[in-house]
């Protein structure tokens, strides 16, 4: 299908797309891999006048290593994410969710900060960024300012980031030995997950984080079972009633591949499961 | 002949790459939306957002002023230019059939049905100034579902009186082929066995790779419409007898066409439109639609309720079956219609002997999109429900599924066989198919992994599901075509024809859409003729280059398209015999025909078929009384039906936790006749499992209650990929049941994976959990489904109601792609 005709603007720097994003405002969309944006486009279910194509700017690529933290480029595609070995070594949980994300060829496109800003609760990697505390670095016409995970998800495909801003990099604290998984449900193998469970576990079991993905509005939390999850054995017995408190508080949607009460469900055995496997088990 | 008959085969029954498999893949080809001719205009049609719906105003004023606008048409403008879109299968003399214009100019009566169309320089031109045209309606109420339907409480079709279309009634004991159903049923009320189940065959959409597409120049002394169709004679025939324009003066071109299973079997809306847009505006013009548009607006597949009524002796020897369909034509009914669930009459017996049957089909009209073939048409739900039943049965009885099937199934020894519905079964060997598939399967080992997780209650539970399919295809003898009120015949037509140098140009009237018939039928005149594969050029999908045909559908363009080649083959040696026998000054008794080559017996002496080509052409030397040409037609009407058959099994694995279900193993051993391209046959067979596995897990298509296609894109109309499938066990038996009724003794195996695969998928689902208390689950099994079906114990799995839109259309910021994510 054709979309709406647009203006398409390659800017080579940060200053260069905020310059372009400042001039054209509500009538401007920013395309980080286009994965989302171009659908949308075709569909006709936006029809942004200019296009602003971060694609170019060589500086929002690349991760690197920056002390307590790795800083992952905005412009980072899925695939080179998966693969990284910084990534690998500080934050496992990411490279298995990333590794989950659609198809190889999207892998390939769509990029992680993309991703993140689009901000689908049905997203991969919103549920490790919250888990894992990732910071949020914005520039913005006065400068760059660090927005924490759990500010960072507003709403559907809301987030903080301004309308004359542009997110340049993620930091995520290192998790250095942590085991991880990302247990996703779906139907088809392209498919959005239906529920995904993040978790990442430190020894077995130490600290647990758990991040939830198309539990609400915006990626969660599983608090509760963190909490419980604190000191209990890396066993189907131990983790049971730590994962039954999965879902609490959340707030799934219901739709032709299940209604919330059996995503709440899901949430839960999704849950021990994943904590299983980060646990090496 | 008897010399090319005993000339070993070569060709048949070798693995050929597909010759037309380059062109196909790469897409350097004729696709309809490739074809783009001078001063073509682009059309993009306005369709309605509502179900049911008046049309006060069309107000085009604005569209029309946009850039590069030529026109902008509504309903009211044509008359009956437009034509109209036709029911070829009237099931019933009194069967209730709306008028079904291209382009109503008063009244909708489905979402996405066309209102008005934009002509314009470009497609994006097009595009954008279709959301310029305003359109007033008045909503009606709109009746969705095949219950509601049945109410008439809401019409679909308000001057109808009634959303009951037809009724259509087979009774064996009516027909003379077997007993009463309802004294059967009685007496197994008291001391046998009674099952009773409604089946839900849910709404399917064809989904083929290529958007359909269609291109119409009115320019020259013919109108050609390009179209990516299965059916290039048809839609002649069709345009023909309804707009008016004389026969001759239309050509019809179906080039290369990327798929269709029965979903371009139709005479579609859009080819009307752009037919009237270029004769209106005389200039060429394109439409191809949109994915969106085609999963809302091309026709869509299955959607029946079922209502099955299965009587049996205490042993499980069933003594009769009742079935009541009520089928969804939505909002018109289209091509065949109706015709589809009726062409399942015939199949619910299966590979049964049942004393007693009676089948009833009643057609209802909804204000959704109209619905027609889908692969396999008919018989894959009618096999569903058998396959289903004889599983229910082997339960109540406490038996093997297999075993409860082997005391109701027809024996190898006593074909030909006369069904209960009145047919004749040539060739089979349900035993053969079923020993081979258990061995390959390893069905004993996987019965006693079954149960042993069952005594383990282990959270991932087995089940192993059987389907013992045959099916009717090879559509067919024009006389029983004719006996059910079909509007056309089943006979199909070829024609060889020699090259001066000696090539071989085959012309068919059986036009493929990927099948493969430029392989296969290219394999079948190397054989017969005696020439190279390479030499034999394979022509069809243009009714100037093949004029006569009934194209391709219903397994047929082998089984009847094939036999119609072998006949023309023949004439063509035929002929060629007198000219060698003259050339070479002997009797043609004593010539033999072999290799491509008549020899005089006893002699060195022999002519090429080549060199008579050549001779033909030169016209130099033959003899008196020759008409100067090698070249013949055939045309074959079948004389019946024919009946692949074989024996699906499938393991399933359960997770009782989610519903998850996952495809362990899959065996099908198929009895297909002869086979002459083994790699085309498993690509069918693969093809086919997969489209009925997905049936089984993955689609459905849904409208919400105001009529809203809520499954309107492949976000929500779940297709599987590579992905999602295993490696299939596919296997035939050794010794296969030769067709009678054709030469090469082959049947069809277009839909044979399709019509069988389904039940197999859902009997394991369902034996898997059985022991928990589960006797159904709904299609597609989807792990919420097998879920609460799991945790009901009742074994009736509810749906869920509240089915919601992933992205409302015209919503910003969304993303349709999106699973979930904005309710």
């Amino acid at each position: 299908m054709i979309p709406v005709q647009f203006d398409y603007l390659a800017p080579t720097s940060v200053e260069e797309a905020l310059a372009a994003l400042g001039e054209h405002g509500d009538d401007a969309k920013i395309m980080a891999g286009g994965q989302s944006l171009l659908p949308v486009l075709r569909m006709r279910l936006n029809a942004p006048e200019v296009v602003i194509d971060l694609g170019g700017i060589s500086s929002l690529r690349g991760i690197r290593d920056d002390g307590d933290a790795i800083v992952i480029g905005a412009m980072t595609t899925h695939h080179d994410v998966r693969d990284d070995a910084l990534v690998k070594e500080h934050a496992l949980l990411v490279s298995k969710a990333a590794a989950e994300v659609a198809d190889s060829q999207i892998r390939h496109r769509g990029t992680f900060g993309g991703a993140l800003a689009h901000a689908d609760p049905a997203g991969d990697l919103g549920a490790p960024a919250l888990a894992l505390g990732a910071q949020f670095v914005i520039a913005g016409p006065g400068g760059t300012r660090t927005v924490e995970a759990a500010d960072f998800f507003v709403d559907l495909f809301e987030t903080a980031i301004g309308d004359d801003e542009i997110l340049t990099e993620v930091r995520i604290p290192k998790h250095t030995g942590w085991g991880a998984h990302y247990e996703k449900f779906v139907r088809v193998a392209h498919q959005w997950p239906i529920v995904a469970v993040a978790a990442t576990v430190k020894g077995s079991i130490d600290e647990a984080r758990i991040g939830l993905t198309n539990m609400g509005s915006t990626p969660l939390r599983a608090s509760a079972a963190e909490q419980a999850l604190a000191g209990a054995s890396a066993t189907e017995d131990g983790v049971r009633a730590a994962a039954d408190l999965a879902a609490d508080g959340t707030n799934p949607p219901s739709d032709l591949n299940g209604a919330a009460d059996y995503r709440q469900h899901l949430a839960r055995v999704l849950t021990g499961r994943a904590v299983l496997k980060a646990a090496g088990n | 002949m008897t010399a090319t008959q005993d000339r070993p085969a070569a060709e048949i029954g070798k693995d050929r790459r597909r010759k037309e498999d380059q062109r196909l893949i790469t897409g350097r080809t004729r696709w309809t939306d490739n074809i783009t001719l001078p001063g073509m205009l682009h059309l993009a049609m306005v369709r309605s957002p509502f179900a049911h719906a008046t049309i006060t105003s069309v107000d085009t004023e604005a569209a029309k002023a946009a850039k590069n606008v030529v026109a902008v048409l509504s309903g009211k403008d044509f008359g009956e230019e437009l034509g109209v879109c036709i029911n070829a299968w009237p099931i019933t003399p009194d069967q209730k059939t709306p008028s079904h214009s291209p382009m109503p100019a008063d009244r909708v009566a489905f979402a996405g049905e066309i209102v008005a169309v934009v002509v314009a320089r470009s497609a994006a031109a097009a595009r954008d100034a279709a959301e310029l045209v305003d359109v007033e309606y008045d909503e009606l109420p709109a009746v969705i579902g095949i219950k509601k339907a049945l109410q008439d409480e809401v019409l679909a079709h308000p001057d109808l009186g009634t959303n009951k279309s037809a009724l259509w009634v087979f009774d064996s004991q009516e027909a003379g082929t077997g007993g009463e159903v309802e004294a059967a049923i009685e007496e197994a009320r008291n001391g046998g066995i009674v099952i009773e189940r409604e089946y839900r065959q849910q709404r399917l959409i064809p989904a083929f790779m290529e958007p359909r597409s269609v291109v119409v120049d009115p320019t020259g002394e013919q109108l050609t419409m390009w179209s990516a169709t299965q059916i290039p004679h048809i839609l002649r025939f069709a345009l023909a007898a309804t707009t008016g324009v004389p026969e001759s003066k239309i050509r019809v071109i179906a080039p290369d066409v990327g798929g269709g299973f029965g979903g371009k079997l139709q005479a579609t809306p859009e080819e009307w439109v752009a037919w009237a847009v270029a004769r209106r505006l005389m200039k060429p013009v394109k439409y191809t639609e949109t994915r969106s548009e085609s999963l809302m607006a091309a026709h869509h597949g299955r959607d029946q309720v079922q209502t099955l009524t299965l009587a049996a002796d205490k042993d499980g020897k069933v003594t009769a079956l009742k079935v009541h369909l009520d089928a969804d034509l939505g909002a018109y009914v289209a091509i065949v219609g109706g015709g589809v669930p009726v062409l399942g009459a015939f199949m619910f017996n299966a590979i049964y002997k049942f004393p007693a049957y009676r089948f009833e089909c009643q057609t209802v009209l909804t204000n959704t999109t109209f619905t027609d073939a889908y692969r396999g048409a008919g018989r894959p739900e009618a096999t569903y429900a058998i396959e289903r039943l004889m599983d229910e049965l082997a339960a109540e009885v406490g038996v093997d599924p297999l075993e409860i099937r082997e005391r109701n199934w027809i024996t190898h020894e006593e074909f030909p066989f006369t069904t209960v519905a009145g047919l004749e079964y040539d060739t089979g060997n349900y035993e053969a198919a079923t020993a081979k598939a258990k061995a390959s399967f390893g069905y004993d080992e996987l019965r006693a992994e079954q149960k042993e997780r069952r005594d383990r209650g282990d959270r991932v539970q087995l089940g192993i599901g059987v389907s013992t399919f045959t099916e009717m295809c090879g559509l067919a003898p024009s006389r029983v075509l004719g006996s059910l009120d079909y509007g056309a015949g089943g006979w199909e037509n070829a024609s060889v024809r020699m090259t001066p140098l000696g090539k071989v140009e085959v012309v068919t009237g059986a036009s493929a859409h990927g099948q493969g018939h430029e392989t296969a039928f290219s394999q079948i005149v190397a054989d017969r003729l005696g020439v190279p594969f390479e030499d034999v050029e394979v022509l069809h999908g243009d009714t100037q280059v093949a004029p006569k045909g009934l194209d391709t559908y219903g397994s047929r363009s082998l089984v009847v398209g094939g036999e119609a080649l072998v006949k023309a083959v023949d004439k063509v040696i035929d002929k060629a015999k007198v000219l060698a026998a003259h050339l070479l000054e002997a009797n043609a008794d004593d010539l033999d025909y072999a290799d491509g080559r008549f020899t005089v017996r006893g002699t060195d002496q022999g002519k090429a078929i080549q060199e008579l080509a050549t001779a033909t052409f030169a016209g130099h030397d033959y003899p008196e009384g020759m008409e100067l040409s090698l070249d013949a037609d055939a045309t074959y009407d079948p004389v019946n039906f024919n009946y692949p058959h074989g024996t699906h099994l499938c393991a399933m694995e359960v997770d009782t936790e989610t519903g998850a279900v996952t495809m362990r193993k899959y065996t099908c051993c198929d009895d297909i006749g002869t086979i002459i391209n083994p790699l085309i046959v498993a690509g069918q067979v693969h093809g086919g499992l997969v489209q009925g596995i997905a049936q089984a897990l993955w689609e459905e298509a849904v409208h919400d209650e105001s009529g809203t296609l809520v499954s309107g894109s492949f976000v929500d109309y779940l297709l599987p990929t590579a992905a999602d499938t295993i490696s299939f066990d596919v296997v035939h038996t050794d010794e296969p049941s030769i067709c009678t009724t054709n030469t090469l003794g082959t049947k069809g195996v277009g839909e044979a994976g399709t019509i069988a695969s389904t039940p197999a998928v859902v009997n394991a689902v369902v034996d898997a959990v059985r022991h928990l208390g589960v006797s159904d689950i709904q299609m597609p099994c989807t792990p919420e489904r097998v879920w609460r079906a799991i945790h009901a114990h009742d074994g009736d799995a509810p749906t869920p109601a509240d089915a919601m839109p992933h992205f409302e259309e015209g919503a910003l910021n969304q993303d349709p792609t999106a699973g979930g994510a904005d309710q």
